[in-house]
Order: C-alpha cells, then structure tokens, then sequence
C-alpha cells in the first residue's frame, strides 16, 4: 500500500535515490523477493523517472527539500512508481498544483493504472478527475461513505456542492 | 548498500553483546600495577629509551602529581584508583617481526573478529598483496582501488606490524611507532614531542606523558604529498590495562599527509582508562587531515563498564598558509572527553573541525575543539552534529578565540544537536572570546528531534523503525560524513546504525 501525501515531508541530508533505494528493498524483502543491486535500481529508478519527465538532478537532491509544491507531488508519483504497490490513496495531490503540474502527475497515475491496483484518488474538486477519470465515486461525510456512484456523480458534485449529502447523512 | 548492511548489523547485534566484545588469549609482559616513579623508569627500560626521554617522562610524572584532575566536564564517574591500574602491557611474542607470516596467528585472527571489511584488514591479514585491487573497490570505488593504505597497528601497547613502510621510505616519509621514533630519530622526536601539547598542559596529557607507551609517529619532509592515507587501530586488550597512546605527526613545509585513526575495544567489567595524546604541527604551507572513528566499548544498558576516553589532541599551525583539519565520529566509550584544537599561529593558517558525536544508552560525551587565532587572516570552520539518544547527554563544548593581533580572524561554528526520545539532553557550551575588533565569529546552533511527521512518512514507504532513524540520522550528519575519507564513509554509516540501535520504541 502507498500513500501520496497532501503535504510531503522533508528528510534533510537523505538524497532521494537512496531514500527510494531502502523503501524499495524493505518492500521487496517484506514481499520475499531479492533485493535490487545498486546498477539494476539505478536503471529502474531512471527509467521510471523519465516516464515522468523528472529531472535526473532531483534523485540526487535531499527528499522534498527545497522542492516546490509540483516537484514534490511529482516525487511522490515516481516514488509510487518505482514500489509499485497494489493499493495507492493520493490524499489531496491536486493542492497546490497549476494545470501543468497537474498533467503531469495525472499523466502518471494513469500509467500506474492496473487491474491488479486499486487506486483511492482523495479530492475536492473535479478537476484533478478530468484527468484521472475515476471507476466509481464515493462522497465521505464525517467518516462515512454517504453516497456511491459512478463517474458522473462528481459532475452532480461539482454543480450542486456537497450540502445535499452532508444533509442526508445528518 | 550500506543502508542494509545497517540493518542486518542492528538485528545481529544485541545491546549486551558489545560485538568487538572477545579478548584475544596472549600472553601480556605486564609492568607492576600502580604508578610511580619506578613504574615510569619500567617502561622506559622495557622499551630501551635513552635517557633524556626517561628524564622527560619523569619530569612529567612529577607535574602529574601536583595536579587535580579535571572537574568542569558535564560528565560524572566514579574516583578512578589510579594505583589500580597496569600502566603496561606487550604481547610477548613482540620481538620485532619482519613480515606477516611471523605474527602470532591470534592477532590476526583478532583482527578477522573485528569483522570490519577494510582493505587494512585484507592487507593485515595477508589476504591480498600491496598493490592488488581489493572486490572491496566495487562498493566504495574510490583512490583506494590500489589498495595503498598503509597500516600501522597498535595491539594494546606495542606496534605490531607496519606495513608499507619501503614504500613510505622512498617519498622520504616516516611512519613508525613511537618507541621506533625514540630510538631512530631522537632529533626530530626531541624537537617536537610536547611542542603542542607540554608535559604539564593538563592531568591527563601529564599522565600520559610519563606513562605513554607507544603510538604513532609520522615525518613527511617539506614538499611531499604523502603518497597513501596513513592508518591506525588501536585496540584495547588486556584487563586493566590503561592505554597511553602518544602520536606525533609532523608536516613540514608544503607537505600533506591524512591520518586515520580507527578504535574498538573488547568487552570489559571494570572501566577502563585510556589517556590519548594526539600532537600534529603543520609547518607552512602544510596541510595535515585527521580523521577518527572511534567505537570503543561504551558500558552495558546500565552503564557499566565501558571505556573512559580521556583525550588531548592539538594541533599547531605553525607556519603561514598551513592548515589542519579534523574530522572525528564518535559513538563508543562510556565518558568521552575530548576536544582536538587548533592553534593558528601562521598568518593565513586555517583550521577544520568536523564531529559526529552520538551517544546512546548511559554513554557521557563531552566533546568540542577549540580554535585559537593567533596569527593574522586565520580562519576556522566547526561543524559539530551530536545526536543523543537512550538516557546519555551529549555536550558540545567550544571555544574560538582571537588575540589582540589576530586580524582580521574568521570563524564559522554550526552545532546542530539531534534528540532522539525523551531521556537524553544535548547541550551546548560554546565560548567565543574576541581581542580584536576585526574578527568576525558566526555561530548558528540548532537542537531538533526527529520528528513524528518524518517517522510516519518513511514507515508509510515500508521502513521499520529502525530502518528509518538510522536513514534520518545519516542525513543529518551528512556534511560531516562527506569530510571523512570514503572508505570511513562506508563503515560509519553502519556504525551510526549500530550505535542507535534500541534507540527507539
């Protein structure tokens, strides 16, 4: 499981490849599978960033440290990449994102889109889902699901706000 | 790489199984316990000194009898009997050997326990020859492919073997032990031993003077770049055995050399005392580098036992343009005291300090350097990272000072202090005294915990917790690490897993 933070935190001094080197390993050593040698990461990593179109200079700077407010929702993306993990919750991503930004992290999300991974995309507004078209969509009132529905239901959201529901559940 | 090789080390490791914890089954040519003169002149004739250097060690040993010992360190043990102590110690089987096929097997095999994979081991060990690339390489790469390392060891008391030494010898660098020094070159061994740090500086220099047994000696003549990093371990063997090392290194004009000096001790009841004297004089344009990772035996989890390392180390620059630089990591020793300095007497002269301390369990460090401007447009630089965990107090203690003609007299201190739980202190004493209008002194401190924040974002990544404090912890002393030679980079990062592990949860 994998979580992108709303707010990513910063860890002076650590340089982002190793950072991802060690959760890597710990994830394939808790999954009982090899650990990756140092040029067989260093290529995936790559890669992976590539993909994502991040720059290879910020693998070597410290995780999040004087990132701004895109690198670091796009560091969370390669960092989602490159564990590869069957459930992803994305709390929040779109704040603070320009549109540009935002493609791209979208861009990235659905590159990782799978039958065998669940994804929990968490937002306010529709428009981060104009770019994750999503499979089903839940509204959360006060700890609980409220209403389910399918993609159009944000549409419905999105025009009549969230008071109808935050009503119903009260 | 090293990251896992943290983790796999802290699962190995128990706190009560101090892992360098054996004692190697030699036999010890042992002075009579206690101290007095007569001790002093035992050591001098076990070690064949002529006799201006027993007058020196009992001129010392005079002086050392009217001081008192040190007081003002943040740091508390119980009296230490210094009647009860072996002032000296030699394996017996210590008759000079000449390669190593001739060394008693339990040496190496000490070593081999030791388990640190350095190249020095490789080449003590007569694993690989000087010379040949070492499968070491592939993880560090670095300029210690050749293998040029050399070694000089210290097995308790005596200097066992030296390697490299023909090499050395055609750049016309020295690299002997002390007691060779003694014997082969009185006038430069006169000249400068106690030039930095005299007989009487402090309680413990003053002990170690009369009683110092052996240590390091290095020359390198004016203009030469010592052609390989120069290397020690000193290691700790017998019961109750005091260790009095006294090391001595001289750069003359325009030359360099980089030291390193490695430490572990086995496991002991009874605290043990070791009173180091480290003197480096760096004429002009010289530069020396010296750099320490010390993991002695710091005591069990409720501090017993351990070493006491109670340490003068100094430097002097003593001609314009020169520069010393030392970079320290310390992690073991139940009391650490120690704060290597640095005179700037030459104009131009520069001084380093760089320091990782970290204490865990009960462990004591007081620790810190002190910065003398003397001559004009000297500069110094401190970073100090000290990172206190379990119930011990980490304090870093400084001291920059300019006199009156100390122009134009520069520094930088950082001290940034790392808690780690709610039962350990981090203080900072740092001194700055200024006689001249013209210096300029900066110090930035910060104390910070490893936040909850910072935690839960690694453990979401899969880290354990272990895994995750010694990953934020390498990051905080980065710039530190960065200073050590690579192939200490490498073996300390595993250190400061080890040395934290239990720290949390």
């Amino acid at each position: 499981m994998f979580l992108a933070f709303q707010y990513p935190i910063e860890i002076p001094g650590v340089a982002t490849m190793q950072f991802l080197k060690v959760a890597a390993n710990a994830q394939r050593k808790a999954r009982g599978e090899k650990e990756y040698t140092v040029p067989e990461f260093m290529k995936h990593v790559r890669a992976k960033a590539e993909a994502l179109n991040i720059n290879q200079d910020m693998l070597k700077r410290a995780v999040n440290v004087g990132f701004s407010g895109g690198e670091k929702k796009r560091a969370e993306i390669l960092q989602m990449a490159v564990l590869e993990p069957s459930l992803c919750v994305l709390d929040e991503t779109d704040s603070g994102l320009d549109i540009d930004a935002m493609r791209v992290v979208a861009d990235g999300v659905n590159a990782l889109r799978s039958p065998d991974r669940a994804m929990i995309v968490i937002t306010h507004y529709q428009r981060l889902l104009d770019y994750i078209v999503p499979d089903k969509v839940h509204v959360l009132s006060d700890g609980k699901i409220v209403k389910s529905g399918p993609k159009e239901l944000a549409l419905e959201l999105e025009e009549k706000g969230y008071a109808n529901f935050v009503g119903q559940a009260a | 790489m090293a990251d896992e090789d943290t983790i796999e080390l802290v699962r190995e490791i128990d706190v009560d199984k101090y892992k360098y914890g054996f004692e190697t089954d030699i036999e010890s040519d042992f002075a009579p316990k206690g101290l007095n003169e007569d001790t002093v002149r035992f050591i001098s004739a076990k070690k064949g000194e002529p006799s201006w250097m027993l007058e020196w060690r009992l001129e010392a040993y005079r002086r050392w009898l009217n001081m008192e010992e040190p007081k003002w360190a943040k740091v508390h043990y119980p009296p230490i009997d210094f009647q009860a102590i072996y002032y000296y110690a030699a394996p017996k089987s210590q008759a000079a050997p000449k390669s190593l096929d001739e060394i008693d097997p339990k040496l190496l095999e000490t070593y081999a326990k030791l388990g640190i994979p350095l190249k020095e081991q490789e080449i003590l060990a007569g694993v690989r020859k000087q010379g040949e690339p070492s499968r070491l390489d592939d993880a560090i790469g670095s300029e210690y492919a050749s293998g040029k390392v050399a070694v000089d060891a210290v097995f308790d008391s005596v200097s066992v073997v030296t390697t490299f030494k023909d090499e050395l010898a055609k750049h016309g660098v020295i690299f002997c032990s002390m007691s060779e020094a003694v014997r082969e070159h009185p006038e430069l061994v006169k000249q400068y031993l106690g030039s930095v740090v005299p007989q009487g500086d402090n309680y413990y220099a003053a002990l170690n003077s009369a009683v110092f047994s052996d240590g390091s000696f290095v020359y390198v003549p004016p203009g030469v770049r010592c052609p390989m990093e120069l290397s020690t371990y000193f290691r700790m063997n017998a019961k109750n055995t005091g260790q009095f090392e006294r090391t001595l290194i001289i750069a003359d004009k325009g030359a360099y050399v980089s030291y390193l000096e490695g430490c572990t001790a086995p496991t002991r009841d009874e605290s043990q005392l070791h009173a180091a004297v480290v003197e480096l004089i760096s004429h002009e344009n010289a530069e020396i580098k010296y750099s320490t990772v010390q993991n002695w035996y710091p005591g069990d989890k409720e501090g017993k036992g351990g070493v006491y390392n109670f340490v003068t180390k100094r430097g002097d620059c003593r001609g314009h343009h020169s520069k010393i630089s030392w970079t320290q990591v310390e992690t073991g020793s139940a009391i650490t005291w120690k704060y290597p300095s640095v005179l700037l007497r030459g104009d131009h002269s520069r001084g380093e300090f760089y320091s990782i301390a970290i204490s865990n369990g009960r462990q004591q460090v007081d620790s810190g350097t002190k910065m003398i401007h003397l001559g004009k447009n000297t500069s110094s630089r401190i970073v100090s990272k000290g990172i206190a965990a379990g119930r011990s107090d980490n304090t870093y203690r400084g001291l920059v000072s300019a006199h009156r003609k100390a122009l134009n007299a520069r520094n930088f201190t950082q001290c940034d202090s790392l808690l780690i739980g709610d039962k350990c202190g981090a203080h900072t004493v740092p001194y700055i005294e200024s006689k001249t209008s013209t210096a300029q002194f900066e110090h930035e401190a910060t104390t910070s915990k490893i936040s909850d924040d910072q935690m839960f974002y690694c453990r979401s990544r899969g880290l354990s917790q272990e895994e995750a404090v010694a990953l934020i912890v390498n990051g905080f002393v980065r710039d530190v690490l960065q200073q050590l030679p690579m192939e200490f980079m490498a073996e300390t990062q595993k250190l400061i897993g080890i040395s934290l592990e239990g720290s949390v949860g």
